[in-house]
């Protein structure tokens, strides 16, 4: 028989707000020392009360929209009991009976082409805090820092149904909320996590099957391994009868490549949530729905026809840059100072993902001042800077933001010389140095003058304009 | 046998006790409880800030009953206060036994309201949201007030007018344009008594009601005794949803971080139920389980649900009530002595007893005991059940 796989995602994502979500801590703490972004609310000491930050609930509409969601215009928070190190409370505020966005739907596309993912609903909550185990002492610490970050939650309907898709879905949530900056959506930072739901079903069926659980997936790549152990452990119960499936929590270990039994229904907490009497119901009213709805971005589609219909990039070109807000801003940006569209992508996308690869940075970790890269391109262009002196401005620039790069070309060194007489110069002694290549060059081995040309640029250390050389250096060859 | 947990030295001219469950720096706050023995908060309550602002001093902390849940005290870890056989609240003592001017006290279910009418003093229960809650110890926050008992009507407002504003600190802290309603100030002319709140008291109370509406009709006042069924479900609902409260509140005593901690377990699970068993006392035990039963799935919308739903019609019936009436008389409770002999036989009285009481804590109105006997008025009309209080204060006894 064949089968299919169903699969639902619960998505984390870590808000990017400045501060926590019930006080003014910080929420950044990402290598800070423990316990050194905390204060009594955080740590869910007796007398404080939560205060709601307005800007995660900004966020949280926003990440709603953007996967055209329903915006609930009152949305409540709820206290979820639980006990554990972590969480200094013993609950968890989040939001179970009206989070803040519901029904939404998202577009993936995959090499079977393009699909639609209900979303069943985002709600806001509290992230708990961190269980340090110390080996040696074999003690285990618990660290605040991370108590009371806002997260969202993304709670897909089963509508996945392989590795390849989760995987689509994911950079499309990410891709979204980056969009709209109000999330990094990082796994290898935390700022992203991801529970899956699994079951199979015979195909065709709509019956759905047993589902399991696991929790707290931390990259793709473990994510589709996993996918791919779970699917596999489920048929071969349905076919071979070796195993009855429950419906449990599983934990995934990679390195041992299986999934292990947590918890089954039946020994599963039972959370208790009831409406926190301390955080007033948020009613969203017009004029804040309105707010918000008008600061979203322009969306990755929109930006790609835009892109290719109105600044006439080709269809490769905008694909690729619609990968990344990050990339997009930057393109705006040095497309505006040095008007031309193709130059900039084509900086962008060759030269600047050449740095991105070398220093094992991925596309959505570009921080560089899009006006300086058009001035740069610019610079190029207009054959004041050669091309190879542009790419080690370039270089430079991604370790220093507030480089200006004509005066930095200039302070180094990198500005085209017009002086013909020194070109000439440089020219007639690498003639004079190499007869081989003049002779080869003169026989009709037209490639031979490049031995020439990349001696002289060296001399001249590429401030030189390509096509002034080779006319000079023809034209001292025919003297000779 | 304590009456204060701390004592403290002051040189103000008013000087006042702030019960156990309002957090102060530097010295302990325990709520009464084992489990806070010694605690020590990094915080003070906003209503202690303001009343250190405008010159009042702290004579003491005073014994509670255990997270103020229980009748008068009698649950306190640290003791309860006992006096020919009748418990006595350490609270209300200390005013009348003029230690101090006056009290701040957590009313969670009623304590200082029926320790208030069984001293002879007098108190009031603001509306929920005029007084900031930041700095107490979190019990029934839907519900819970800071309160104030004293020897007369206008320590009363005094006090009021100093500790009520808002307070960014708390979400639930009402604007400032709505906590300044309570200014406005009206004559109180007719007042509704309710044959259904009459239930259950004794000869001594029922005479004192007699007493107060006599006094209130040669005082102009306009008297209707009537029947409504609605207002008297009150304590079912609120004991629901205050145990449930509580059980989640009290959720973060488990040992791990401070408080009281067990000296022997094994493994995380060990700590928490050790620490938890050794800590807390019966009547905290019973609420928790109760209230934990009412939120597990399968009775939230059976009986949580439901108690929410109840506190709303509660709060509509109280809304037609004033819409005839400017004011409910009733009484505080069932009798104006506890005697140890009683409640050691009935632990569960705080859930019958406070069948006087829940019908201010659930609807967060205000309410003001005087004479032995409970007004409670529409929002924010607390100066003027507190002047109504100045007359029988005056005529009674």
């Amino acid at each position: 028989m064949k089968y299919e796989t169903v699969i639902g995602l619960e998505v984390h994502v870590e808000l990017a707000t400045k501060s926590k979500i019930f006080c003014s801590c910080s929420a950044h703490s990402y290598g800070a020392d423990p316990n050194s972004h905390v204060c009594p609310a955080c740590c869910g000491m007796p007398g404080m009360l939560p205060v709601v930050n307005k800007r995660v609930v900004d966020y949280g509409m926003k990440a709603g929209m953007m996967l055209n969601c329903h915006i609930n215009r009152t949305t409540t928070f709820d206290k979820k009991s639980y006990y554990y190190p972590d969480l200094p409370a013993a609950y968890q505020t989040t939001q179970w009976f009206a989070p803040v966005a519901v029904n939404g739907l998202v577009e993936i596309e995959t090499s079977k082409g393009k699909k639609s993912v209900r979303i069943k609903q985002i709600h806001m909550e509290e992230d708990a805090g961190k269980l340090v185990h110390d080996i040696r002492e074999d003690t285990t610490h618990v660290d605040f820092n991370r108590t009371s970050v806002p997260l969202i939650e993304i709670v897909s309907q089963p509508d996945l149904s392989s590795a390849e898709e989760v995987e689509a879905y994911l950079d499309r949530l990410k891709n979204l909320l980056r969009f709209a900056k109000v999330a990094e959506c990082e796994m290898a930072h935390g700022t992203m996590r991801c529970d899956v739901n699994l079951s199979v079903r015979p195909e065709g069926s709509d019956k759905l099957g047993v589902r399991t659980e696991m929790k707290n997936m931390n990259s793709i790549e473990a994510i589709k391994r996993a996918i791919e152990y779970e699917t596999a452990r489920h048929i071969d119960a349905l076919e071979h009868n070796t195993e009855v499936l429950v419906q449990e929590t599983r934990r995934w270990d990679d390195i041992k490549g299986k999934s292990f039994a947590m918890r089954s229904k039946e020994t599963a907490g039972d959370y208790r949530y009831f409406p926190d009497p301390n955080v007033m119901p948020v009613v969203i009213d017009d004029e804040w729905f309105d707010a918000i709805q008008s600061s979203l971005p322009e969306f990755p589609e929109v930006k790609r026809e835009r892109y290719i219909n109105e600044i006439g990039l080709s269809e490769y070109d905008a694909d690729q840059l619609v990968k990344s807000i990050a990339i997009c801003e930057c393109f705006e940006d040095a497309y505006a100072v040095c008007g031309s569209a193709k130059d900039s992508a084509n900086w962008l996308l060759s030269e600047c993902m050449n740095i991105l690869n070398a220093r094992q940075m991925t596309y959505d970790m570009l921080d560089i001042d899009g006006k300086a890269l058009g001035k740069l391109i610019k610079l190029v262009s207009d054959g004041k800077v050669g091309r190879a002196n542009g790419k080690k401005i370039l270089a430079d620039m991604f370790d220093n933001r507030d480089i200006e790069p004509e005066s930095y070309a200039k302070e180094n060194g990198y500005i085209v010389s017009n002086d013909t007489s020194l070109i000439e110069k440089v020219a007639k002694e690498a003639i004079a140095s190499n007869p081989r290549a003049v002779n080869d060059f003169k026989s009709g081995k037209e490639k031979a003058i490049m031995a020439l040309f990349g001696a002289c640029m060296k001399q001249l250390k590429g401030n030189c304009d390509p096509n002034t050389l080779k006319e000079i250096l023809v034209d001292q060859i025919n003297k000779i | 046998m304590k009456k204060y947990t701390v004592k403290t030295e002051t040189l103000a001219e008013c000087k006042f006790v702030a019960d156990d469950m309002i957090l102060t720096k530097d010295i302990p706050t325990t709520a009464g409880s084992k489990m806070l023995d010694g605690y020590v908060s990094l915080f003070e309550a906003d209503v202690l800030t303001r009343l250190f602002d405008k010159g009042y001093g702290l004579a003491g902390k005073t014994n509670v009953g255990e997270f103020n849940f229980d009748l008068v005290g009698e649950t306190s870890y640290n003791g309860a206060m006992v006096e020919d056989g009748i418990i006595k609240n350490a609270t209300a003592s200390a005013v009348k036994d003029g230690e101090a001017d006056f009290a701040i006290t957590l009313d969670v279910n009623g304590t200082n309201r029926r320790a208030t009418a069984q001293s002879g003093l007098v108190s009031v229960k603001p509306t929920y949201g005029t007084v900031s809650r930041f700095g107490t110890i979190p019990v029934a926050c839907s519900g819970e007030t800071v309160s104030i008992v004293a020897t007369n009507a206008d320590k009363c407002k005094e006090v009021l007018s100093v500790i009520a504003g808002h307070d960014d600190k708390d979400g639930t802290s009402l604007p400032q344009k709505e906590i300044d309603k309570i200014k406005e100030e009206k004559e109180l002319k007719k007042v509704v008594v309710l044959k259904s709140m009459l239930k259950g008291i004794n000869s001594e109370v029922s005479e004192k009601i007699a007493n107060v509406c006599e006094i209130l009709r040669k005082n102009g006042v306009e008297v209707t005794e009537i029947d409504d069924s609605v207002i008297a479900l009150s304590n079912k609902a609120w004991n629901v949803l205050m145990s449930a409260e509580l059980c989640n509140n009290v959720s973060r005593y488990d040992g791990v971080k401070y408080g009281y901690r067990a000296q022997n377990f094994v493994g995380i699970d060990g700590l928490y139920t050790n620490s938890r068993t050794e800590a807390f006392g019966l009547l905290i035990k019973s609420a928790i389980l109760f209230g934990s039963e009412t939120l597990s799935t399968s009775n939230y919308m059976k009986v949580y649900d439901k108690c929410l739903r109840m506190r709303r019609v509660i709060v509509e019936e109280f809304a037609k009530m004033f819409a005839s009436y400017d004011a409910v008389l009733m009484p505080t409770c069932s009798t104006f002595a506890y005697t140890q002999e009683s409640v050691q036989k009935d632990m569960y009285m705080p859930f019958t007893e406070n069948f006087y009481t829940a019908p201010a804590s659930i609807t967060g109105l205000p309410a003001v005991v005087v004479d032995g006997v409970q007004f409670v008025g529409n929002a924010f009309s607390e100066n003027s059940l507190l002047s109504l209080a100045k007359v029988i204060e005056k005529e009674g006894k």
